[in-house]
């Protein structure tokens, strides 16, 4: 019955959806007041049962109750609590119930907390989501029902793939869904604006939030991800340019190329229809990737036709908003006014390139991720785009980007003067450049990848830290009077700062990674041991392994540096029931300075293990750098004058203060 | 999907256990260093989106067996290239070779930037001013007076 109430709510939700998308539109266009305000009840009304059916399919779960097919085909009664939860979103129907649970917080928040949205503005933007949540809403309850029945219920669920039984990646599509459904709001912001035929610098002051908070969770999201790949998957790689990945790392792209143009709009009026662009590619952008890993699509255009209505549904969908709003675009986006001339050299100018270079390598992303179906799609010869290709295109796009990077926040609005951004950049540049020469010196015969890439990492901390200075007056001025300059600087200044230092200690990681990485792949018997950089690792021993829904083995490593014992690891090969499935578990020892990680494989012939060592220099700096980034996404969302509902009276304020 | 989810499953199993197994390593550290080069160039025909490398599919063990077995035999890089293309098609190369079919893949990311680069630099040209009058002296007099 319980299950039965779920759907229905979900039925119910998507009544309203249709309600929320029509009235306040109808509402907003006669002006009628009391029409837009039931937007916000509906958009709120929305979220409540939405809500209320997520907690049923989830209620389902925790008690096992595999009368529900999707509980059965997704769930284990012996499967740890976090990972029945995690089991919820773990498979199509939970997810995209996820989606749209998602899109509804966001709505709700865009009703309860947009009051200093103009009421058109916002009955505008609810409607936008409603229209989205119908779409989805309607996919749910026509072809993906969570709450299908079995009859006769069965005893035991089919268990959730193992390899997705862990704690990074319970929570890595929930972050990743909140990135993506993040930027429903600034296209939903994009849409009404194009509706209304104006934006300003308000318009962009109030979508700057959103697309800042829809940012931070797809970097954390996306890291969480490459992290999990990277102690799971067992192959010691951290990012593998596989589709899926590409998928979600598109829209952080456009939308980090979103946050710095939004600035462009907010502080000088300008850029106001590449802006508008921006926010519908960045959301549309995440349509695609819910359509490419959702419909199978991927592995093959045949693939697409084992379950064609799902994916065809999903395709309607992704032509009617994405077409829609670009032909919305085509029509009224010559009505913006362009605004705000600038000087090539200016602040301005800098964030034209930055945009520029983030979306044509988006673009290189695009094309090799796709290339390979359209040639398939129109019966071209079947070829494969792998890392190599996107080593090739997108390094080059984003490396002068990277460099340029500590050069804008130097920039003046308007016109720049390169001497001075030279004055107060140029020690960072020649420790920069003395680091590189440093690393070429030590890594003589290495990859002159090595040199360049290391000094281009030093550059952009080093360019941060340059940065900050600056703004507090470092050394100029007396040091109290610097912590003084530093309390007053607004947050979004200093999240700019740590996003940017975040970048370059990511880059340093990457770098050191790719160029450096130790393998050893040897068979050992217990009480062997191998070199793995500047450690040894001794097999001590193996023991047979038996966890609440899994059977294994377990090897022992001991882990000296030198004549020093450092640890013991453990790595295990796990049999999961009841799918028989083999995964492994890393051995893995993380310093800041490198990990040890230790994979055991299979018996060899002569009774000894297959095993796989690495030493990964500083791959730490990559997690560590992309927390940073979110850090300082954070510490900008909390600035009073970005914080939504703010604006107005931070605007009061400063006319205050100037006076 | 039922199916796509079982293939898939049936790919994470063979992925998730051993790829590259130490009694196939050469015994040349050279030889070996260029025959890791070449299979990360090369896909598991069985897998989604793996190399040979990665891949722990009987397929992909049988091609870097090959691979290995080329090099000893003093053939160049190139020449085993071309033996595998030969063999199993172009769909094994994970960077495509710059063809007819894939000349848009390689140019269009640099032909965008290039044009967008072009139609920039000629939008400013055309608009041909710079974007204000420096101030005059004797504004900038009544400037510093007004802030002073």
């Amino acid at each position: 019955m319980i299950a039965e109430f779920g759907h229905f709510a979900l039925i119910l939700a998507t009544g309203v959806a249709l309600y929320q998308f029509l009235v306040p539109l109808v509402g907003a266009h006669r002006g009628d007041t009391a029409l837009m305000r039931t937007g916000i009840s509906a958009a709120v009304l929305q979220l409540a049962l939405i809500a209320v059916s997520f907690v049923v399919l989830t209620h389902a779960y925790i008690v096992s109750d595999f009368s529900v097919q999707n509980v059965y085909e997704n769930s284990h009664s012996a499967k740890p609590l976090i990972y029945k939860i995690s089991g919820v979103w773990g498979n199509h129907e939970g997810s995209m119930l996820l989606w749209v649970l998602i899109l509804a917080i966001y709505g709700g928040a865009v009703a309860l907390f947009g009051r200093n949205l103009p009421l058109e503005l916002r009955s505008r933007v609810l409607a936008i989501q409603g229209a989205i949540g119908l779409a989805f809403l309607l996919f749910i309850v026509l072809t993906s029902n969570p709450f299908q029945r079995l009859d006769p219920p069965p005893i035991e669920g089919n268990g959730l793939n193992p390899i997705l039984q862990d704690p990074a990646l319970a929570f890595h599509p929930p972050f990743l869904y909140a990135g993506y459904v993040g930027l429903s709001i600034a296209f939903a912001f994009a849409v009404a604006a194009l509706i209304e035929g104006r934006v300003d610098a308000a318009w962009a002051r109030w979508v700057r939030p959103w697309t800042l908070a829809a940012w931070m969770f797809l970097t954390i999201g996306i890291a969480m991800g490459s992290w999990w790949a990277y102690y799971e998957l067992g192959w010691g790689g951290w990012w593998f340019w596989d589709p899926v990945e590409n998928a979600s790392f598109m829209p952080w792209l456009v939308s980090t190329a979103l946050l710095h143009s939004a600035i462009v709009v907010e502080k000088r009026n300008a850029l106001k229809i590449w802006t508008v662009l921006l926010s519908i590619l960045a959301f549309s952008l995440s349509l695609m990737g819910t359509f490419l890993v959702r419909s199978g699509v991927l592995t093959s255009v045949h693939a697409f036709a084992v379950d064609p209505e799902r994916g065809l549904f999903i395709l309607i969908i992704l032509c009617l908003f994405i077409g829609g709003s670009l032909a919305l675009f085509a029509w009224r986006a010559p009505m913006l006014k362009a605004g705000g001339l600038f000087a090539p050299v200016s602040r301005e100018g800098g964030l034209v390139l930055n945009n520029l270079l983030l979306c044509v390598a988006c673009l290189a992303v695009f094309i090799g991720t796709l290339y390979p179906l359209a040639l398939e799609t129109f019966d071209g010869p079947k070829i494969s785009v792998g890392p190599p290709f996107f080593n090739l295109t997108f390094g080059p796009i984003i490396m002068p980007l990277l460099l340029l990077v500590p050069v804008g926040p130097f920039l003046a609005w308007k016109r720049g003067d390169m001497a001075a951004v030279w004055r107060r950049l140029w020690k960072s540049l020649a420790v920069a450049v003395v680091i590189g020469l440093i690393v070429l010196a030590v890594n003589i015969r290495g990859p002159w990848l090595a040199p360049v890439g290391m000094a281009m990492a030093a550059w952009l901390v080093l360019g941060a830290i340059a940065d900050l200075a600056a703004r507090i007056g470092l050394f100029k001025v007396p040091l109290s009077s610097s912590w003084h300059r530093f309390t007053g600087l607004p947050r979004s200044a200093i999240g700019g700062i740590l996003a940017h230092g975040g970048l370059g200690l990511m880059i340093a990681g990457i770098i050191a990674i790719s160029l450096w990485k130790v393998e050893v792949i040897v068979a050992l018997k217990t009480g062997e041991s191998a070199d793995v950089g500047a450690y040894t690792v001794t097999f001590l021993s193996e023991t047979p392994l038996s966890g609440p829904n899994y059977t294994g083995r377990a090897g022992r490593f001991l882990v000296k540096e030198g004549d020093r014992e450092i640890t013991t690891l453990v790595s295990e090969k796990r049999n999961f029931q009841p799918s028989g499935m083999p995964t492994t578990e890393v051995g893995l020892l993380q310093t800041l300075l490198g990990d040890v990680y230790v994979v055991m494989g299979d018996e060899t012939t002569d009774g000894a293990r297959a095993m796989r060592m690495y030493y990964n220099p500083l791959v730490n700096f990559i997690w560590l750098g992309a927390f940073i980034m979110f850090c300082g996404g954070l510490l900008s969302l909390t600035d009073r004058r970005y914080r939504v509902g703010a604006p107005k009276r931070a605007i009061s304020a400063q006319a205050v203060a100037a006076e | 999907m039922r199916k796509f989810a079982a293939v898939l499953a049936l790919m994470f199993n063979l992925g998730s256990a051993f790829a590259l197994t130490p009694d196939e390593l050469l015994k040349d550290p050279a030889l070996e260093h260029r025959a890791r080069e070449l299979s990360a160039h090369l896909r598991c025909l069985v897998c989604q989106n793996q190399s040979i490398d990665d891949s722990d599919a009987p397929l992909a063990k049988d091609l870097r067996t090959l691979i290995r077995e080329q090099l000893v035999a003093g053939k160049t890089d190139a020449e085993i290239m071309d033996f595998v293309v030969a063999r199993y098609g172009e769909f094994v190369l994970l960077k495509p070779r710059l063809e007819g079919s894939t000349i848009l893949l390689w140019g269009t990311p640099f032909a965008v930037l290039a044009i967008a680069a072009a139609a920039l630099f000629l939008r400013r040209r055309r608009s041909g001013v710079s974007p204000e009058q420096p101030l005059t002296p004797a504004e900038r007099q009544a400037l510093e007076r007004a802030l002073e």
